[in-house]
């Protein structure tokens, strides 16, 4: 019994990121990336992965050590850890993927300042096992990495016509070239959030229109 | 007095607060471990990320010249151009150009790098130089934080790259409107990023005034041949 209680949580640890809690689209956190490097799928993604690796490696890091960290000193020691995995990262992309570096420019040393981060070190990995922590930082991070890919795909395909760089729709296309510009950023973003709003209404007038009903009925 | 009883109260309270070694000795532990992780992650890309560097920077010279198969670096020392191997003086900032050589060993043309503000930030790039019929033969951007979709279509609109491939430097080159190109010495600015053009021109009017001369007399003192 308890077994079936562990697994139910632990899907839920992975699960909240998601959908429920995307960090994106519902807690509205870590903009900035969000915004400024989705100007193509692929950098979304390439930012995407980069803060999937330092939200990992840091909640890992903060779950073993939370009962070591002194209360006081605890968000300065967050950022030590999450500083040092963000510079790891920038170097290692300079080293093997010098191309998305370049992209991604100033936006990967970025990563130290993202909320995202700081929040879930905050909110989950100090005050959980390593195990559940790990499972919750890979269900941010996917929920995250989904999102800027989301709006990394609207901008490219209408800014440049183009999807990973593979053109879509053939030299007549004219593209939308506002959209890879900083205006676009906000314009996928706020239809996109429009959307996931009007479908989280949607559902929750279905479910109390439900059980309306078998109140009724019954 | 007044300020030092201050100090004392302020000495005082911190000996009250037991944590305070302990709050330090944490944060210089994780700071030592940082510094070993980061000092480790450096040692280990550094070279990895010089020869990326060295890797590009070849590259761009085989494109920006034709038919180039190898290169030498010249420095400037003393206002005379040498090649780097006896450079006096190391380090600093030191000016180069490249030299590039065919399979046979006979000469190309000069590589030479320049930089200057576009639109957003530094606009660097190398160029090719051919100092006998004192043509520019090749470009190519190195690095670029141009608006993306507009100013870096400097490297990406291939209708603006064919301006590169014989264009006189002198008189002066000087951009014009698309579609106007009478002379040989006029670059077609790329509609919507007129200031990463103008940019451009102004890095290679201003990169040639400055080698112009030093090149002409290194190719003098060489012997250099027609490519």
């Amino acid at each position: 019994m308890g077994n079936l209680e562990d697994n139910a949580q632990k899907r839920a640890d992975f699960v909240k990121g998601l959908w429920n809690e995307n960090p994106v689209f519902v807690a509205l956190l870590g903009m900035c990336p969000a915004l400024a490097v989705t100007n193509s799928a692929i950098n979304g993604l390439a930012m995407g992965l980069a803060t999937t690796f330092v939200l990992l490696c840091s909640s890992i890091l903060v779950s073993l050590a939370r009962n070591v960290i002194p209360k006081q000193v605890r968000i300065t020691s967050y950022i030590i850890i999450i500083a040092t995995f963000v510079t790891v990262v920038d170097f290692g992309l300079a080293a093997l993927a010098p191309a998305i570096h370049k992209e991604l420019g100033a936006f990967i040393a970025l990563i130290v300042v993202n909320c995202l981060i700081l929040g879930r070190q905050e909110a989950f990995a100090s005050k959980n096992p390593v195990g559940r922590s790990i499972l919750d930082a890979l269900g941010m991070s996917v929920g995250f990495t989904f999102a800027l890919l989301c709006i990394g795909i609207i901008r490219e395909v209408l800014g440049n016509g183009s999807l990973f760089n593979i053109s879509l729709f053939g030299a007549n296309y004219e593209p939308w070239v506002v959209m890879i510009l900083p205006p676009g950023g906000f314009f996928a973003l706020g239809f996109l959030l429009l959307f996931f709003n009007w479908y989280e209404a949607r559902k929750k007038k279905r479910q109390d229109a439900l059980t309306e009903n078998e109140r009724i009925n019954g | 007095m007044s300020s030092e009883t201050e100090i004392e109260q302020g000495a005082a309270d911190e000996a009250k607060e037991p944590a305070s070694a302990l709050l330090v000795i944490t944060l210089g532990i994780a700071g030592l471990l940082a510094g070993i992780v980061l000092v480790g992650t450096f040692i280990f890309t550094k070279p990895l990320i010089e020869q990326n560097k060295a890797e590009a920077l070849q590259r761009a010279i085989f494109k920006v010249l034709a038919n180039c198969d190898s290169f030498e670096e010249l420095v400037l020392v003393d206002g005379v151009l040498k090649p780097a191997g006896d450079k006096t003086k190391d380090g600093g900032d030191v000016k180069q150009v490249f030299v590039g050589y065919d399979k046979n060993k006979e000469f190309v043309g000069f590589a030479i790098p320049g930089a200057e503000p576009g639109f957003q930030d530094i606009i660097g790039v190398i160029y090719g130089y051919n100092p006998h019929e004192e043509i520019i033969v090749g470009f190519e951007v190195l690095e670029s934080k141009e608006t993306p979709g507009l100013g870096d279509k400097i490297f990406k609109d291939l209708a603006f790259q064919e301006n590169f491939k014989a264009l006189r430097v002198s008189p002066e080159i000087v951009i014009v409107k698309n579609g106007q190109k009478a002379n040989d010495n006029e670059v077609e600015a790329i509609t919507g990023a007129t200031i990463s053009s103008k940019a451009v021109v102004r890095l290679l009017n201003k990169s040639m005034e400055e080698w112009k001369k030093l090149i002409e007399a290194y190719v003098e003192s060489e012997k250099l041949g027609k490519p």
